[in-house]
């Protein structure tokens, strides 16, 4: 979407423009940022890891002879006098969502050289990741209060507590490292280095506002994991 | 890339679409977590998960991550590798069916 234009050279969309581009000795990705290519190999193993992970889950689940935990109950709240389900899984699902629009906003603003937006944006999403691994700790403290370990739990199967820290964990550890990323960007954008063209760390490449939406990918990616893990892991 | 990066033309989509999108991912969170709230079992409950998942997933990957913007070559090098996913779980479904009735023979029958 971003891609700039090649002079002398006309990009053909739909499958013609995919012969074309895989095809004849050419490099592939032409006028592709390396940057941006290289995020979506990196989500495509990242992908891989991840069903590895869920559906090792589902041999196991599907394998045990002991009756499965249920989510609904073992992640209810308890308020007002009442237990209700699965709501501080809901409101991390709503909390990565928001982010999630933020930082489409963002790359949106950033590649129209809106600075300051976009810089808000980014931090706003970065708050919002923080608030996500914040609710998390509290759950995963509130599970092991009432003794779930990875390899016991009071409710059921034992093998509910190694997957739930395992997936939950990978998962929370992509978040974090995210959040960390995105305050550096909501740094860098604010200093306006993607607008002066300043060199990063570790790279001769200059700033450019390509950057935001690399980084995008990344956190979409985050949120897309969870939509999976909340429907497989909550849900089912 | 920047040698050749002669005239650097961006374009942007309205904000529009994308607030849309986080509307319908806003309906779609709060419809699966419907189905959790009112207990719906069985098959119900589990085309309802997979459909607002698989949903949730498209438009998170085709606006938000701009996939349905992006060129075809990008797209068929992302999505096809996800068929080996799905055999992956098909062979894993056949093995838990398996493990799953020996255990169960073995625990009827005695070793």
């Amino acid at each position: 979407m971003s891609d700039p234009k090649i002079e002398g050279y006309e990009f053909k969309p739909g499958f013609k423009g995919m012969a074309q581009d895989t095809g004849s000795d050419q490099t592939m990705f032409k006028g592709v940022h390396w940057g941006k290519a290289m995020m979506w190999i990196f989500l495509l193993s990242d992908t891989f890891i991840f069903s590895c992970f869920l559906i090792s889950y589902m041999k196991g689940r599907g394998s045990t002879l002991i009756d499965w935990p249920n989510p609904s109950e073992v992640f209810a709240l308890h308020v007002g006098g009442v237990d209700v389900p699965l709501l501080l899984i809901a409101i991390m699902t709503f909390v990565l969502i928001t982010s999630s629009g933020t930082m489409a906003l963002a790359v949106k603003y950033g590649y129209e050289k809106n600075r300051k937006m976009c810089g808000w944006l980014i931090l706003a999403t970065a708050i919002g990741g923080l608030t996500f691994v914040g609710m998390q700790a509290f759950e995963w403290s509130k599970l092991i209060h009432e003794g779930v370990r990875p390899w016991e739990n009071p409710f059921g199967a034992k093998q509910f507590g190694s997957f739930f820290f395992m997936i939950t964990g990978f998962h929370g550890t992509h978040v974090s490292i995210g959040v960390i990323f995105l305050f550096i960007y909501a740094y860098k954008t604010f200093k306006g280095h993607y607008d002066e063209g300043k060199r990063g760390w570790f790279t001769t490449m200059k700033g450019n506002y390509v950057e935001i939406e690399i980084l995008g990918l990344y956190w979409h990616f985050v949120d897309l994991v969870w939509v999976f893990i909340f429907a497989f892991f909550y849900l089912w | 890339m920047s040698e050749t990066r002669k005239q650097e033309q961006t374009t942007t989509h309205k904000i529009g679409i994308y607030l849309w999108i986080w509307g319908l991912l806003f309906v779609l969170s709060f419809f699966s977590y419907m189905v959790d709230w009112y207990q719906f079992q069985g098959l119900l409950r589990w085309s309802l998960i997979l459909l607002f998942m698989f949903l949730k997933a498209g438009l998170i990957m085709a606006f938000f991550m701009h996939l349905f913007w992006e060129r075809y070559a990008l797209v068929n090098v992302l999505l096809w590798p996800m068929t080996a996913i799905g055999c992956f779980i098909f062979l894993m479904v056949a093995e838990f069916k398996y493990t799953v009735f020996t255990r169960f023979f073995y625990f009827v029958v005695g070793g």
